[in-house]
């Protein structure tokens, strides 16, 4: 889809920050408020823009804590069952943070989230690897989040190293 | 015995007179929390790429001395750079110096060219080196004033106006700090006119020109018949957000730069090796980080002239750098007055117009070299302090009724 400059410079906007009001983006782009609610509308409903998520540290919170694995799962997909079946299968679980199909050595990469190792772990084997025509399952913990989706994590970038004033 | 150390010290060195952005630094300084809009540099960090190639320079040991013009790999690439984005030719081998930053660019410029007495237009409000600059060179600077009434452009009536046999030269600086004014290809050739018929040189400081939003920026030196009297100022520091590297560079006709070059070894030698090198990838690998930095500007631009005249403080929309230039005339403060009770009151620091030259007073420059959100809250206290300030203006009048 080819979208005007006015919608590419809205996504540009909310891709730094979700948060900012539709009146910010209509001074910064020089456009009515209107314009702006009826693009973003346009946006979402094309599913341009899917969601608006926050990032959150929940490891930062007391009682919180979480725990990533990221999941490496072959497959042999089955005449009349595809690839997108057996992801269904998989992504309908509400432990399951993303799902993506792969090119190379394996199929699907699957992202759990739990509260412990355990619990990933009964996951793993009780549910996933029941699948019908899941082969194989190789679990990668997470141990630190350096970077996610394009932000530094404790990066210390952000901070204004310039005088007050200069000329 | 104590020492009169006026009596050691230069003359011109003391008549220099002391940049009134420096006193605001001072003050500005000592307060915590501060929203600074009164900052003339980047906010973002140079690009990583960039960084990269200077830290692999250092772990590569690459610690000696370039040639005093820089390095030839760089100079080439300032070369491609000049011609691919504003059509001008210099020969990489004798018609380009890597300087420490453009300010040390047009110290040279104005050394070389200058005999004691020659006089340099400055078209103002200006950048608060060149006067200076100028001096040390042992000129004198003739300030052009321009007005609002036309966004600050400089026509070439006035500069015909304060024309003498002594004018050997005219500084110009498009997109401007602090009025963010443009000057577009038409309004520079009719100053090309001016120069011709008076035989003057141009000092070109075109350190912004990365950063110009509604038309496209022009060389002067891409000017008919001009190529032959610029000297090209440019540098690293704002397109490329690399402030602190202190990297620009000058190209011009090979005699000039031969005289500048000789001026160089003796004061400098060469501008710091690594760095060099991490500019060398500025020029080759950075254009789509530079051209999201501008559309960044941009974007802040215009909320920030929206915002200023919806305020009430009126103001031009400027063609490029990163400064708005509102008037606060309205106020019935001097600029310094404006601006003290604004940083004292709000906690918001602009600089003073006056400190620009005279014809700056009546105005504040607002560096947008700040996030949208930082931009949005300086922008409400501003409002708020204009309405306490006419909240005492109307007190007063009761009083006096
Ligand atoms: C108009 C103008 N010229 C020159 C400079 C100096 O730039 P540099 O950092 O390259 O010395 C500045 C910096 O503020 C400027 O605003």
């Amino acid at each position: 889809m080819k979208l005007t400059n006015q919608e590419l410079n809205i996504l540009a906007i909310l891709d730094e920050n979700h948060n900012v009001s539709a009146k910010s983006i209509a001074m910064q782009l020089e456009m009515t408020e209107e314009n702006v609610y009826t693009l973003i509308k346009k946006l979402e409903e094309e599913k341009i823009i899917v969601s608006y998520p926050t990032l959150i540290d929940w490891n930062k919170i007391e009682g919180k804590e979480t725990i990533v694995a990221m999941i490496d799962v072959k497959v042999t997909p089955q005449r009349g069952v595809g690839f997108n079946e057996i992801a269904e299968q998989i992504y309908r679980y509400p432990e399951v943070r993303s799902l993506y199909l792969m090119s190379g050595t394996y199929d699907l990469s699957v992202t759990i989230e739990g509260k412990t190792m355990q619990e990933i772990a009964l996951f793993v084997s009780n549910k996933l690897a029941t699948i019908e025509n899941v082969v194989s399952t190789t679990t990668h913990f997470m141990l630190k989040k350096y970077k996610h989706d394009g932000v530094i994590i404790d990066g210390n970038e952000d901070k204004d190293r310039r005088m007050v004033v200069s000329p | 015995m104590s020492i009169d150390y006026q009596q050691y010290l230069s003359k011109t060195a003391i008549g220099l007179e002391p940049s009134g952005i420096r006193k605001f630094f001072d003050l500005a300084a000592t307060m915590d929390d501060v929203i600074s809009l009164g900052v003339g540099e980047p906010d973002f960090i140079t690009p990583w790429n960039i960084r990269e190639l200077a830290i692999q320079a250092l772990r590569e040991g690459q610690t000696a001395y370039t040639a005093n013009a820089g390095l030839l790999e760089l100079r080439q690439e300032i070369s491609n750079y000049l011609y691919k984005r504003f059509l001008v030719e210099y020969q990489p081998e004798n018609q380009i110096i890597v300087t420490v930053g453009a300010s040390q660019s047009l110290d040279l410029a104005f050394r070389a060219i200058i005999n004691s007495g020659d006089e340099v237009l400055i078209i103002e409000p200006a950048f608060v080196s060149y006067a200076a600059l100028v001096t040390m060179a042992g000129g004198v600077p003739i300030r052009v004033e321009t007005s609002a009434d036309n966004g600050f452009k400089v026509t070439p009536e006035q500069i015909e106006e304060v024309i003498t046999h002594k004018t050997k030269a005219i500084l110009l600086c498009s997109p401007n700090n602090p009025t963010g004014t443009s000057l577009n290809r038409d309004e520079l050739t009719a100053i090309a006119s001016v120069v011709e018929k008076h035989d003057l040189l141009v000092v070109s400081d075109e350190i912004y020109a990365e950063l110009t939003y509604d038309q496209e920026f022009t060389s002067f030196a891409a000017i008919p018949n001009m190529y032959e009297r610029t000297i090209l100022v440019n540098g690293f520091s704002k397109g490329f957000a690399m402030t602190g590297w202190r990297l620009g560079f000058l190209a011009a006709p090979q005699e000039l730069i031969n005289v500048m070059v000789k001026i160089y070894q003796y004061t400098t030698m060469c501008a710091p090796t690594m760095l060099q090198m991490g500019a060398i990838e500025a020029l080759r690998n950075s254009s789509e980080q530079v051209e999201k930095m501008r559309q960044n500007y941009w974007r802040r631009r215009n909320y920030i002239v929206q915002s200023l005249n919806q305020i009430g403080l009126e103001c031009h929309t400027p063609g490029g750098a990163f400064y708005v230039f509102p008037s606060i005339k309205k106020s019935g403060l001097t600029s310094e007055e404006f601006a003290h009770g604004l940083l004292q009151q709000e906690k918001v620091a602009v600089v003073p117009g006056n400190a620009f030259g005279a014809s700056g007073e009546g105005y504040i420059r607002c560096s947008y070299a700040a996030s949208i959100e930082q931009i949005e809250i300086a922008m409400n206290r501003i409002a708020r302090y204009m309405e306490s300030l006419a909240r005492t203006e109307n007190a007063a009048l009761e009083i006096a009724k």
